[in-house]
């Protein structure tokens, strides 16, 4: 798998916020795999050393870093801290967050992908979080955009695949475009639900840290993340709504009367 | 001269936001800055002069998801 020519050998991305400590957090990458994780940027007064430590920290883990934009309500603050996360982290790579409602925290698909195209301009690499409609995928990907990212459901909201047809329907029309469903996901079933319909990664945070043990969850969303995917490439098979014998019925011993 | 660094207010006797950020405490700090809603780049700091009422963002890396 691959976003913007870089390899990678995870299909988990792993958000680094709420987690009860640093070393917890330290560990659940570890275990979980994870080659890349999300982080973000916050105003720092000139006393303060809270940003300072946890790059250095994040440095240490040797994993790469996808800056995120999250709390932008504008194409012009997204667009701004998208400028800023550049130059702090040295990466082109952008998780574009814009924001129209604070209790779904939908996205702003219009802004979204207006800010999407003034980024992919001027050489960042987007990784939009949008819903799955198909028409705002289009554009996005007009806009410059190689891969997607439909939520499953409201970031945080632990309620899994909230529309299955709609995440099946996206992948379905762009079979080539790597997918990552980013947001909403509870528990390691609805991860390999994703991976079942052919998703390419996914994108959890909240699920992991805010579990009871977060490295033991990590764990369990790397393993479904996996059975999901060599599931999907096993090629399942097609609900039907009949019941097929599994046991041959031919050469049964008539036994009645 | 007073400005809005982080939404607070600051007095501030130096005129460029490179200078200003040193006065604040920010010198060698990895940090990313914007004024007045535009991001600023490191290398135009220097060269980037400050007026009254002018809004400052600085930001540090943080944990996201």
């Amino acid at each position: 798998m691959s976003f913007y020519g870089v390899e990678l050998s995870s299909r988990l991305l792993l958000g680094t916020a709420r987690y009860p400590s640093p070393k917890i957090l330290a560990e659940a990458i570890k275990t979980s795999g994870a080659e890349v994780v999300t982080v973000s940027l916050r105003r720092e007064a000139g006393a303060e050393r809270g940003g300072q430590s946890f790059w250095s920290f994040i440095r240490g883990l040797g994993v790469r870093v996808l800056p995120n934009t999250a709390g932008c309500h504008t194409v012009n603050e997204a667009v701004t801290t998208a400028h800023m996360a550049r130059e702090l982290f040295d990466t082109p790579w952008i998780k574009l967050e814009v924001i129209r409602d604070d209790e779904t925290l939908q996205p702003d698909v219009f802004g979204l992908v207006e800010a999407a195209r003034v980024l992919a301009d001027d050489g960042f690499e987007v990784f939009p979080y949008t819903t799955e409609d198909l028409a705002v995928a289009d554009r996005l990907i007009e806009a410059g955009c190689r891969v997607l990212m439909p939520w499953g459901a409201p970031i945080g909201s632990a309620r899994g695949l909230n529309n299955l047809y709609g995440l099946r329907a996206l992948r379905a029309h762009f079979p080539e475009v790597p997918l990552v469903v980013d947001a909403g996901l509870g528990v390691p079933s609805h991860a390999s639900a994703a991976m079942e319909l052919g998703y390419d990664a996914v994108l959890l945070n909240t699920a992991v840290a805010e579990a009871g043990d977060p490295v033991a969850m990590a764990k369990a969303f790397a393993l479904a993340i996996e059975a999901g995917r060599l599931a999907f490439a096993a090629r399942p098979l097609e609900p039907r709504d009949m019941a097929v014998p599994s046991t041959p019925v031919l050469g049964q011993a008539a036994l009645g009367d | 001269m007073r400005i809005l660094v982080n939404g607070d207010q600051h007095d501030v006797k130096l005129r460029t936001l490179a200078l200003a950020l040193e006065e604040l405490g920010y010198r060698d700090k990895k940090i990313a800055t914007a004024v007045n809603g535009r991001f600023v780049a490191a290398a135009q700091r220097p060269d980037t002069p400050l007026s009254d009422g002018d809004r400052v963002e600085v930001v540090a890396p943080m944990q996201g998801g």
